[in-house]
């Protein structure tokens, strides 16, 4: 069962902070980043998502605006924080990627002020 | 949905949750089930079905733990118990009525009895460096795979203690996630301290065993790990990038793109310490939990607990204390006589009784390291939200702020997103330390609403339907 896993993309690529386990399926789902699209595959969450793409980061501290990444991966901490489809302040460790979604980083307090 | 009674609400759909939905379901209790994330199953099930349909790799990876939650699962979506996902609990009130948000709308409902089932979160683990981008909980990634199917790319060390770390680095050593090393910071005192609990641990086995299993897939997968772990301290500059640690005396170094932390997991208390329910803190485990006669009821009438959001016991015990407190509730709106509730309580019962023969040896081996629990370096982040430091709450308790929430008051800490979720535990022991207390005695935050983000149109919303209604 072992050798039966194998990683999508054996070489560890420079940087990329996470990596998909499971063999490609068929289900390709796009959704826009910024203004990038990104594809997934069908039943990740925008935040895996994201950082599979190699994405680096998905919000700012709200004090010191340094970027921040999930540390809870359940819901928790909120490091996941991002716009989608408009809506602000959306968890997205919790939310599945779905076809077309659009998906921002907010900025940091300091940058409203 | 607004006012609609039911006779039992039950808050989250692990496997506390849905074996408590089924047990009133089968005594034909009116049930609603809410929980916030996609799907059932709780983390220890997470995405359990997603995972079955769309990565079957991954599927038979997680094995016999994961796997057997399918049972459960099946039943639950075969009751036709009404059960909404992705709907987070923002307020909760003695009356039992429950607001909640679900695609962000608000509603509330009515609940005859109340049954909070919303699991455990882990620890926070307040090390210098732990908010970098590459450093995350243990049972976090471990939870990222069964909800996503992904894994940390780079090299990983796993630095903690406790049964669930071990878990997730068998699961990754099984697979191509490249681990240089787990870190132990168990201290060597806590062996000692847990010998006496071994003979009675012996009576489940099962759990030794499998640690045993675990370490031995270690060794022979060729990891190295170490024990006796101190200091340990991330760093990098818009990542993170190194690992300092001291073990046995001797200040090593590790490069590494990904670290994951675990110290154990504590209950989910934020509803139950809304609701004003007694809690009592426990000495051993570090964190709050609610007291709970043998049916799960809390001191609040009709609120009662079931699962890891009371103690920490594991899913098993989770599932048996959820059918507990369903037949207790049962019993109260008199479907069932009290004769018939013990009776049909012997199983599960006997159920916990098994299980807990293992807890007092686990909670003494993984007894948190006090100098984790209390950031030793005062410019450790203690909250993430606020980016309150560790030095900022010793200066607080100095100034005469003694207490969390005059702590929360001073400092800000406790006041972002998470609501405390993730500094609570680490401002009490700060603020206990320096005064030579128990956390006991500096309390917990007050929770007040919302207990999840909620725009004030969404509220706004609710309102008028109130009215309308």
């Amino acid at each position: 069962m072992v050798q039966l896993l194998k990683v999508l993309n054996n070489s560890i690529q420079k940087g990329l902070m996470l990596k998909r386990l499971q063999k490609s399926q068929d289900k390709v789902v796009t959704f826009w980043f910024e203004k990038n699209p990104v594809q997934a595959q069908e039943g990740e969450s925008v935040a895996a998502a994201l950082l599979i793409a190699g994405v680096k980061y998905l919000r700012y501290a709200q004090v010191s605006a340094k970027p921040r990444m999930p540390y809870c991966w359940m819901g928790v901490c909120y490091e996941c924080l991002l716009e989608i489809d408009g809506e602000q302040n959306q968890q997205s460790c919790l939310i599945t990627v779905k076809d077309g979604m659009h998906v921002r980083r907010q900025l940091p307090a300091i940058e409203k002020i | 949905m607004i006012d609609q009674t039911f006779d039992l609400v039950i808050i989250g759909a692990g496997p506390a949750g849905m074996a408590g939905a089924l047990e009133a379901a089968k005594h034909k209790l009116s049930v609603l089930v809410l929980d916030e994330q996609p799907e059932e199953g709780g983390q220890i099930f997470r995405s359990i079905s997603t995972t079955e349909r769309l990565r079957p790799e991954i599927f038979a990876l997680l094995g016999n733990n994961y796997q057997s939650g399918r049972k459960l699962l099946f039943s639950f979506q075969r009751s036709g118990v009404k059960y909404f996902s992705g709907a987070s609990v923002w307020l909760v009130e003695a009356d039992k009525s429950v607001s909640f948000l679900q695609n962000g709308i608000a509603h509330q409902v009515k609940a005859n009895r109340l049954l909070i089932a919303t699991g455990a979160q882990e620890r926070p683990v307040p090390i210098p460096g732990w908010t970098l981008p590459g450093v995350m909980g243990a049972a976090a990634a471990d939870v990222l795979l069964k909800s996503s199917g992904a894994v940390p790319s780079g090299r990983v060390v796993i630095a903690g203690s406790g049964p669930l770390m071990w878990l997730a680095a068998s699961r990754f050593a099984e697979t191509e996630v490249s681990i240089l090393a787990v870190l132990e910071t168990v201290n060597f005192s806590n062996y000692l301290q847990a010998l006496p609990y071994l003979p009675q641990a012996l009576l489940a086995s099962e759990y030794l065993k499998k640690g045993f299993r675990i370490k031995m897939q270690l060794r022979k997968a060729g990891i190295p790990v170490l024990s006796g772990v101190h200091n340990l301290r991330a760093e990098g500059a818009k990542g993170l990038e190194k690992l300092y640690f001291t073990h046995r005396g001797n200040s090593k170094s590790l490069e590494l793109d990904t670290l994951l932390l675990h110290e154990g997991v504590v209950p989910n208390t934020k509803l139950t310490q809304q609701l004003g329910c007694d809690h009592d803190w426990h000495e051993l485990q570090s964190y709050w939990y609610p007291l709970l006669d043998q049916w799960g009821n809390t001191s609040v009438k009709g609120v009662a607990v079931a699962g890891d959001c009371g103690i920490v016991a594991g899913a098993l015990t989770s599932e048996a204390s959820g059918h507990l407190a369903a037949l207790e509730s049962t019993f109260q709106l008199g479907k069932i006589s009290q004769k018939q509730r013990d009776a049909a309580a012997h199983p599960f019962r006997k159920e916990i009784n098994h299980h807990k023969a293992v807890r007092p040896f686990l909670e003494h081996l993984y007894r948190p390291n006090p100098k984790i629990l209390v950031p030793q370096d005062d410019s450790t982040l203690v909250c993430r939200c606020e980016e309150v430091t560790a030095g900022f709450v010793r200066q607080a308790v100095k100034f005469g702020a003694l207490d969390l929430n005059r702590v929360k008051a001073y400092t800000r800490c406790g006041m972002g997103q998470c609501q405390g979720r993730m500094c609570e535990l680490t401002a009490a022991e700060i603020i206990a330390e320096a005064q030579g207390k128990s956390p006991r005695e500096v309390g917990y935050f007050r929770c007040r609403p919302p207990l999840k983000p909620i725009t004030l149109g969404q509220l706004a919303g609710l309102e008028k339907k109130i009215k309308a209604s």
